[in-house]
């Protein structure tokens, strides 16, 4: 039984045999899960384990370390508002507070439908377009509270659908090839890891 | 570039909507200096970017040429590339990513080609999902384009590069760190020593990590000479750096000017620059060098960006940030919200850090809530003391990374500068500004 379907698992296989040694696909793969449930399922971090060789505990343990990595279902959207300095400077708390409000749910919570995640983001380095949002790590340059409401009917009415995948699609261009220099390069390497290690 | 006739090494293409495109860029001499690269022998390439002196343009400002020629001799030696830019208010590697992929994958190709390592990883903050989509495609093409792979260009030379995301987490932009996320572990930056990857890096052999904007330099020194890019700016500052102005300035935005012959003024006020302050009022500080630097103030405006001019006054260029703050601005808030920011992003590993960061977020929070106390300053500063003992400038280290010692940058040189404004918020439970 397998937890990625079947175009998850040839790019998962992929993304392994990137990397000198296989554990550098794990936080890839997390990526991997999310685009394919939104989050990381217990059976994704199982699954994930397997194929690069370590725990499902050291899958969740690593996994919790980042933000972008979700342990817990969240919302269709996960909407970030940066609160950091330059964006302090121009109406980042208030834009925030705004959102509570429209959404209906505190900072960290999920809409009862849903289709909405809040977030107080740290610099998201979009910091001349202050304050800054981004829907699933889209930025959307999307300033004043109008302008935020109407981006939230939007999406709710399922617009933006070209820009803004739903959560957990980070990139949407696959590599088109494996490593072309030599695929005898990888196992030497491992031999000269053993043998050093 | 405005006011020096100093070449645009960074910012020429990104007037072209397209810039990002494998078509604009060879349109626009694109993979020449890779071509030009690779009749010269690796100790050559290396040779000019020594002479460049090219400093270092992810926030430590290392000579990328002697942290080169540190690479000791391997079976196994690998090429990262520092693309997690998070340093609050620094958005100018962001930029490069998604504006000119394919420049960066040209410095990147042709220092692997001078370090002689045949395996490289572009690390890309993983909340840039249109950079990360623009580089995969950009490297796609270079790819197609014979660029990258085996045999580069018929030179005999063989690389391969991969794009690895990152997943949110600030401290894995310190190379250890990023090191760690890129085995595929929690972002610990390690132990020191040894100091450098260049000795112990990725898996555990010798690696050099160096930053986007430095990677993007690379092919214009090459097709220019190193000594072309020295003639640029002034003492160790040599060349034009991208600086990420923010703030209460008319026009925000990424500027290119050369190093040392521009001033602080220069960025913030000068018309084709920042253009001066908002609404006619005045500045009251800006943060020179990213929010892990000390605060400057109006006196320092004359002060040109150059990195040991910046240093020796009492803080740093740090990661090319400027954050303009105007006389509306609570500075006790200000101090707050880039206090918070370390406390949440501190990964735990040592006492002063993990510990100091949360203690000074309560304090400088009920501060600026109005339920102030009246040690509370002094409080703050011996918190800030036993982080970073003395308070002295370029500050002690007692933990692992230099996130810790970073925490007391806004606080010492806020309260230096503004005690009374933090007074008034004790004694009378109100900002009194705004
Ligand atoms: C907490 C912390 C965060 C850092 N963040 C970054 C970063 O986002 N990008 C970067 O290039 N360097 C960052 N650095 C500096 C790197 O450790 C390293 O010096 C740099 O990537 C080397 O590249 P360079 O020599 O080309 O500047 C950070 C350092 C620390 C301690
Ligand atoms: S100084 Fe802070 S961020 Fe750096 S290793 Fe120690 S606890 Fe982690
Ligand atoms: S401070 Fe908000 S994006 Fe940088």
């Amino acid at each position: 039984m397998s937890y990625f379907n079947a175009t998850m698992t040839a790019r998962a296989r992929q993304l392994v045999s990137l990397y000198p040694e296989p554990r550098s696909a794990l936080v890839p793969l997390c990526h991997l899960a999310q685009e394919q449930d939104g989050w990381l399922t217990p059976e994704a971090m199982e699954e994930i384990a397997e194929l690069v060789g370590v725990t499902p505990a050291e899958v969740r343990g690593t996994a919790t370390f980042y933000d972008m990595l979700h342990t817990e279902p969240v919302g269709r959207y996960v909407v970030a508002v940066c609160t950091n300095i330059a964006c302090l400077l121009d109406g980042a708390i208030e834009l925030l507070a705004h959102a509570q409000e429209r959404l209906g749910i505190p900072v960290g919570a999920t809409t009862p439908d849903g289709l909405f995640t809040l977030e107080e983001a740290e610099c998201l380095a979009d910091c001349d377009h202050p304050p800054c949002v981004q829907v699933n790590h889209r930025f959307v340059r999307t300033t004043t509270a109008e302008a935020f409401d109407r981006l939230v009917e939007e999406l709710a009415a399922g617009g933006h659908a070209e820009n803004i995948p739903t959560h957990g699609t980070l990139v949407r261009v696959r590599r088109s090839g494996g490593l072309r220099v030599d695929p005898g390069q990888i196992a030497r390497e491992r031999a000269a890891q053993e043998g050093s290690g | 570039m405005p006011l020096t006739d100093a070449p645009r090494i960074m910012t020429a293409r990104l007037g072209d909507p397209d810039s990002y495109t494998i078509e604009r860029y060879l349109e626009t001499g694109g993979y020449q200096a890779l071509r030009k690269a690779l009749t010269m022998t690796p100790a050559e390439v290396t040779a000019e970017v020594d002479a460049a002196s090219l400093l270092g343009r992810g926030g430590a400002g290392f000579p990328a040429g002697r942290k080169w020629s540190m690479l000791k001799k391997d079976p196994v030696t690998y090429l990262v590339v520092n693309g997690d830019e998070s340093e609050p208010a620094t958005f100018k590697d962001h930029l490069l990513i998604e504006r000119i992929p394919h420049q960066v994958l040209e410095g990147v190709i042709i220092s692997a080609y001078a370090l002689q390592v045949t395996r490289a990883f572009v690390y890309v903050r993983g909340e840039f999902a249109l950079g990360l989509e623009r580089m995969e495609q950009a490297l796609n093409d270079a790819y197609h384009h014979g660029a990258v792979g085996a045999d580069i260009f018929s030179s005999g030379f063989s690389l391969d590069i991969v794009v690895h995301p990152g997943a949110g987490a600030y401290i894995c932009g310190d190379e250890t760190a990023l090191l760690e996320s890129l085995e595929g572990k929690r972002g610990f930056p390690r132990i020191k020593p040894p100091y450098y990857p260049a000795v112990i890096g990725l898996y555990h052999q010798p690696t050099v990590v160096n930053n986007v904007e430095t990677m993007a330099n690379i092919p214009w020194i090459v097709a220019n000479g190193g000594a072309a890019f020295a003639a640029l700016g002034a003492g160790r500052s040599c060349g034009t750096r991208m600086f990420a102005l923010s703030g209460h300035v008319n026009r925000p935005g990424p500027y290119e000017v050369e190093m040392v012959k521009v001033s602080f003024r220069d960025l913030i006020y000068a018309e084709e620059l920042g253009g001066g302050i908002r609404g006619g009022r005045e500045l009251k500080a800006f943060i020179p060098g990213g929010v892990s630097s000390p605060w400057f103030g109006p006196e320092h405006l004359d002060l040109p960006l150059g990195q040991d001019e910046v240093g020796n006054a009492g803080s740093m260029l740090g990661s090319g940030a400027i954050t303009v703050m105007d006389d509306s601005t609570c500075m006790v808030r200000a101090a707050w919200r880039i206090t918070k920011f370390f406390s949440r992003e501190s990964c735990g590993q040592c006492t002063p850090c993990r510990e100091g960061s949360g203690w000074l977020e309560r304090v400088l929070r009920r501060i600026e809530h109005g339920d102030g106390r009246e040690d509370d300053l002094d409080l703050l500063l011996d918190v800030s003391d036993n982080i970073s003992p003395g308070l002295r400038w370029p500050p002690q280290q007692t933990t692992i990374c230099v996130l810790g010692p970073s925490i007391p940058s806004s606080i010492h040189s806020g309260i230096a500068m503004f005690k009374d404004e933090f007074l008034l918020h004790v004694k009378e439970g109100r900002c009194p500004v705004g």
